[in-house]
């Protein structure tokens, strides 16, 4: 049962990337970002390609891949996102679903349907001694380094003097221009990181998941349901939920198996009657 | 100091100022006097470039502000105070001192702040909101300050908090005038305008009706207090 604990936090580790990504970028521009899956699959993608063709191994992936989605999601804001911001979030919603597709199909065309391999790096190749069981080193490393980002985020949201316009224009946009903050410059950095986030949680994947065209439209709909969870936008629930629902769909999958595939949206619709703004959620405010 | 020429402005269909005018010198404090809905937030708003739909044209020191956007004007030197205060609950109450950028002459420092406001110093790492609305408004204030904004556009300033708090603002205002700053301010409270402003706006359906004086005010109370409906 510690063993399959930690199977659903290594899954929660995920999530919580991802939902990370996901609560910045709603936070600081409002948009809900269905392409978010396509970008952590293309990560995935990323690292399987840099072996594969320029035979770059898995630590310089690590940091090539999420940096180069990073500057993409640059360009996807300033050339597309930006120029729907004014309208109906409908737009920007449409606008991110169909670039999931495309992104999708691109990948398809190419790789076809079947699964990729990629093996795990050779220094975390064996498995730990954790005092009850043995417990592959390549997982351990997961969770361990997705904590650590999100640590890092939390901290850099709380604690530096961009995490502070960051708060200040999610929470106030108009408010925080009218004291002299130039809002829409921090938009276009804020995107691009989290877009570098779901790129990081690809190349993580790559070494313990099929690397497949499909693989971030089935993980995103449970990371959708982790972000309403955690409450939409608050950086602080979608990490904590992501690591929460991790670990209660794997506990749950042991006991109830029959409910594996639903337990989340169970759990979302519960959340909800009982706290319609999500566990962390405020009115406003991103942390 | 600040000139504002034919301003209009509309909400969709309707307008809400129609060709206001009005000029405010140097080191002076003015009041914008009216009913709720005579556009004196708007015009506020129109100042510190927040608002879309306008024309005309307004003006700091001489530079033609009308094509900024809003944190260049508040560069230039205006520092805002919205009717709703304006705080940030995602920010400590000392975060929200610091957030604006330092961007006029003679910004106050914290130190100087946490003297005026010994209040804002024992609850400097709480949330901004965590504060009482009289608090909420002196952290308003004190967030101008500390920008060194020439030109203030106070909001309603003493809306809804005691007669203490509302007289702590007046020697506030006060104090800030004998710096040289300049303030705009929109007020309800036509007593405590006159203890405050040299002049006074009175607006109404968009327009400026009169231009009046501290004598004129305080000669005409009762017929202006009749005309806002308190």
């Amino acid at each position: 049962m510690v063993e399959q604990a930690f199977n659903g936090l290594v899954s929660g580790a995920f999530y919580a990337l991802l939902a990370l990504g996901l609560a910045v970028i709603f936070g600081m521009l409002g948009v809900v970002n269905f392409a978010h899956g396509a970008f952590y699959m293309l990560g995935a993608f990323g690292a399987f390609v840099l072996l594969d063709s320029f035979g770059i191994g898995f630590w310089a992936a690590l940091l090539i891949v999420p940096v180069l989605l990073g500057l993409a999601g640059v360009v996807l804001e300033r050339l597309f996102i930006r120029r729907l911001a004014a309208l109906d979030p409908l737009y920007n919603f449409l606008l991110t679903f169909g670039l999931a597709l495309i992104l999708q199909d691109v990948v398809r065309s190419r790789y076809g349907v079947q699964s990729q391999q990629y093996g795990r790096p050779g220094l975390l190749d064996g498995s730990l001694n954790l005092g009850l069981f043995e417990y592959p080193a390549y997982q351990v490393f997961v969770l361990a380094l997705s904590a650590l980002v999100c640590g890092l985020v939390w901290l850099a949201l709380t604690r530096t003097k961009v995490g502070m316009i960051v708060r200040a224009s999610t929470e106030k946009p108009e408010l925080t221009r009218a004291l002299g903050i130039d809002v829409a410059r921090w938009v276009t950095p804020v995107f691009g990181f989290g877009i570098a986030l779901a790129g990081l949680a690809g190349v993580l994947a790559a070494p313990m998941r099929a690397i497949n065209p499909l693989m971030g439209a089935d993980l995103i709909i449970v990371v959708f349901a982790v972000v309403v969870i955690g409450g939409l936008g608050s950086v602080f629930g979608s990490v904590a939920a992501g690591f929460l629902i991790g670990l209660i769909s794997a506990l749950g999958n042991l006991y109830v198996p029959a409910l594996s595939q639903t337990l989340v949206f169970i759990l979302m619709a519960a959340v909800l009657l009982w706290r319609p703004a999500g566990l962390f959620g405020r009115e406003e405010g991103l942390v | 100091m600040l000139t504002v020429d034919k301003l209009s402005a509309w909400y969709g269909e309707a307008q809400v100022l129609r060709e206001v005018s009005l000029d405010v010198a140097e080191g002076e404090i003015v009041t914008l006097v009216g009913r709720n809905g005579a556009g004196k937030t708007t015009l506020l708003r129109c100042v510190m470039g927040l608002h879309g739909r306008t024309s005309g044209t307004m003006s700091l020191l001489g530079d033609d502000l009308t094509a900024l956007p809003p944190h260049r004007r508040a560069r230039r030197g205006i520092g805002y105070v919205p009717d709703d205060r304006g705080i940030y609950a995602t920010l400590s109450v000392e975060e929200n001192l610091l957030l604006p950028p330092v961007s006029g002459p003679a910004p106050w420092s914290l130190e100087e702040i946490y003297q005026t406001f010994p209040r804002l110093r024992e609850r400097r790492r709480f949330p901004g909101t965590r504060l009482s609305g009289g608090e909420q408004q002196m952290l308003a204030l004190a967030r101008v300050l500390r920008m060194g904004s020439r030109l203030l556009l106070c909001d309603e300033p003493t809306e809804g908090l005691s007669p203490l708090i509302v007289q702590q603002i007046g020697e506030i205002l006060r104090q800030v005038k004998g710096r040289g700053v300049t303030v705009l301010l929109v007020e309800q409270n036509v007593h405590f305008a006159t203890t405050v402003a040299d002049r006074h706006y009175l607006l109404a359906e968009g327009r400026v009706v009169e231009s009046l004086d501290n004598e004129q005010v305080r000669a005409r109370e009762h017929e202006l207090l009749e005309h806002l409906g308190i």
